[in-house]
């Protein structure tokens, strides 16, 4: 366990951190102010994606896809939540659940049947390819700091804008006491339909990011789903902060704990045991997490205020 | 007077004579559906047939429980695939060491999901709603994570059982027969069992506490333990289900444990509909039959189910025990209004002033709507507080976005205050 590699590993649990946030902020603003569980926010995801490397296709320029994706994620994602969504805010979350996870299966196998099952993937621009030099023969791609960058602008972004733009200010009342919102004459369905637009939006731009890293296939978004959940769920949900201090925590411990966990384990059992449960352990241990935080604080680490 | 030997106790003679309730006629309906289909099978020209009516009499057992928990309890587990993994993987595992007898495979399959359940169970059952489904969710990711590091036992791959479930020693459950009807013995013993614990005090109780936590706790119930027991119930026969499908299969995969698969059995039991015992089994039949008449029509059959799972959800959340409800509660109504002495009475029956049901557009019978005078609808409208839907239309006016019921409740509750 070298330091070096500690510190790469670092970079790059903070690098899925910053991703899981991207695609958590969306869905901890949906769930928190409207209550609404949103399975299908993976998908919208692994859309981002694929919708980057079509419009790269067409364009052959990727932030002029970067661009198109974007806006294109932006119209699905409103798409969605005219034809789906809106009509189940008021229903029961089992309902919620059913629907969205139809909307999974018919999209996951609508990419396939567009694209194939082939994982595709989007080449690395000229300006961002290449490497820094960190300390003595180490170096990290420029693509992985491009990524954390934009994700910590994105975020400053999303701060800024819920704590100091009028939209903001509705989002946050709306995550505390959305009927009181509503009764103060704000009409609520359309800031439901701008939060969920924008949280896809959103999770689209994080599957944009991660095209030219990871390969591009159908079903991609159902793993970062699930971390996304987990995320929410630590970071207390509808809020905005606890969602950002949970992603890099998750993301940092995942990545480390996959990449460090054996030897760990190998310093106090025998070899051969640390090597078959160590993989087990490190992909666990997120769950260990959540599991552990719900026991101790059932609402998460920083739920919204005035929510129970 | 003399004592009278009584080979039969009352309360069973009684209960015989009692005549059955609709689920249970439902119920009774499905059983012999599944029984008579292995005598069909031949004469359709398939085999197949058979492996198809073992998978849904299994997932039957698996839905049953999940109702257990999201019907009585109003637990959403999200998880509840990891108790077929763990139910199966015991089993397997015992079966890998010579160990595949019934008298060890299946206690071994019970015990294991059981204490799954305990252990999951005694943390996840004190959490509420979105965060129950999410940690049960948690608890079946970590169990598949478990068993694909299971590298004696096979890893990602799976491990696959040297043989089925040996009773005495004797490969009886080899026979597919024979296997069809033991599954289905499982599963009406599965029904009556939940049937009767559904009607018990508990199964009350359990209701209760799904419909107001607080009245229940004021009448001095405590929530945890009576969750908690549904919860290790739930687990437990579901494990048995997941001892039948690895029987079914010889082999067991991470794959039974995958989320999905856990989503699928919610599916099951939603598309069959919550709060009735035949509903999930007709559901996981017809979920079951759906993915195998789509797959035939096309490899990307999952194109066409998506769709139809957001249109159920949307249009017909009761699933399919909703459906008829609905249709009885008409024909009910139809029929208790011809039935009906007076003109009177029939004209309360058909204004659904009175009646079987009211309120939802299915309440009351819509041929006897259709063909009553109009001024019988006006006049029921006009009867039915006027006063108060004009102050509501004026205060809709005031406020733009004044329509949900919970805000008319809140501006009630101030107005009293």
């Amino acid at each position: 366990m070298s330091a070096s590699l500690f510190v790469v590993q670092l970079f790059n649990g903070l690098q899925l951190g910053i991703l899981l946030f991207l695609v958590a902020a969306g869905l901890t603003l949906v769930f928190g102010v409207m209550d609404f569980i949103n399975l299908a926010h993976g998908v919208q995801y692994m859309l981002g994606a694929y919708l980057a490397v079509m419009a790269y296709g067409f364009t052959g320029n990727f932030f002029l896809a970067v661009l198109i994706a974007l806006v294109a994620s932006l119209l699905f994602g409103l798409l969605l939540e005219l034809l789906v969504f809106r009509h189940l805010y008021a229903r029961d979350h089992l309902e919620q659940v059913l629907a969205t996870f139809g909307v999974i299966m018919l999209l996951n196998q609508g990419v396939k049947l567009l694209w194939g099952a082939a994982p595709l993937n989007l080449p690395i621009p000229a300006v961002l390819s290449g490497s820094v030099p960190l300390m003595d023969g180490l170096r990290y791609p420029v693509y992985r700091f491009a990524i954390i960058g934009a994700g910590v602008l994105v975020a400053a972004g999303l701060y800024l804008f819920i704590t100091s733009t009028r939209i903001g200010m509705l989002v946050r009342a709306g995550a505390t006491n959305a009927p009181m919102v509503s009764a103060l004459g704000i009409d609520i369905k359309r800031l439901f339909t701008v939060v969920s637009g924008f949280g896809a939006m959103l999770a689209g731009f994080a599957g944009i990011m991660v095209a030219p890293i990871l390969s591009v296939e159908p079903g991609m978004g159902d793993q970062i789903l699930i971390l996304a959940f987990v995320v929410i769920v630590i970071g207390g949900i509808g809020s905005i902060r606890g969602a950002f201090l949970a992603a890099v925590l998750v993301g940092v411990i995942d990545t480390l704990g996959r990449s460090f966990m054996t030897d760990v384990l190998r310093l106090v059992l025998a070899p051969a045991t640390a090597r078959t449960i160590g993989p087990a352990l490190a992909s666990m241990s997120i769950y260990l997490l959540m599991a552990v935080v719900l026991a101790v604080r059932p609402a998460g680490l920083f739920p919204a205020k005035g929510r129970a | 007077m003399r004592r009278a030997i009584r080979l039969i106790p009352d309360r069973v003679r009684d209960a015989a004579r009692r005549p059955l309730s609709f689920d249970a006629r439902m119920a009774l309906a499905y059983f012999a559906l599944i029984a008579l289909l292995p005598l069909l099978a031949p004469s359709l020209g398939s085999g197949y047939l058979i492996v198809i009516g073992e998978r849904a009499v299994i997932f039957a057992i698996a839905a049953l429980s999940l109702e257990l928990l999201i019907g009585a309890g109003g637990l959403v587990s999200f998880g509840h695939a990891a108790f077929l993994g763990v139910g199966a993987y015991a089993a397997g595992i015992a079966a890998s060491h010579g160990l595949g007898t019934l008298s060890v495979a299946l206690p071994a399959a019970l015990a294991a999901s059981a204490a799954f359940a305990l252990a999951t169970g005694a943390i996840a059952v004190r959490t509420h709603g979105v965060y129950f489904i999410m940690i049960t969710l948690a608890f079946a990711q970590m169990a598949f994570f478990i068993a694909t590091s299971l590298a004696p036992y096979g890893g990602d791959d799976g491990l696959s059982w040297p043989t089925r479930t040996t009773l005495f020693g004797r490969h009886v459950l080899k026979n597919e027969t024979i296997f069809y009807y033991v599954s289905l013995a499982l599963l009406i013993a599965a029904y009556v069992c939940l049937g009767r614990l559904m009607a018990s005090r508990f199964g009350r109780v359990l209701r209760g506490l799904k419909d107001n936590e607080t009245r229940m706790q004021a009448l001095g119930f405590t929530p945890y333990p009576y969750r908690l027991s549904a919860y290790v119930i739930a687990g437990t026969l579901c494990g048995a289900a997941g001892f039948l499908l690895g029987n079914q299969a010889e082999f067991v995969s991470p794959a039974y444990m995958h989320w999905q698969r856990s989503g699928e059995l919610i599916i099951m039991v939603l598309l069959g509909g919550t709060g009735t015992l035949y509903g999930p089994m007709f559901g996981a039949l017809t979920f079951l039959l759906l993915e195998e008449v789509l797959s035939r029509l096309t490899e990307h059959w999952k194109v066409l189910l998506g769709p139809a799972l957001v249109l159920l959800a949307l249009f017909a959340s009761g699933g399919i025990a909703g459906a008829v409800a609905a249709w009885r509660h008409e024909q009910g109504g139809l029929a208790r209004m011809l039935r009906a002495r007076s003109r009177f009475a029939r004209r309360r029956l058909a204004t659904g002033m009175v009646g079987p049901a009211r309120g939802r557009w299915l309440g009351y019978p819509w041929l006897a709507h259709a063909a009553m005078p109009l001024r019988w609808v006006v006049g029921r409208a006009r009867s039915r507080g006027q006063a108060a839907k004009g102050t509501l239309a004026r205060l809709r006016r005031d406020l733009p976005a004044l329509r949900q019921p919970e805000l008319r409740n809140m501006l009630a509750r101030w107005w009293r205050q």
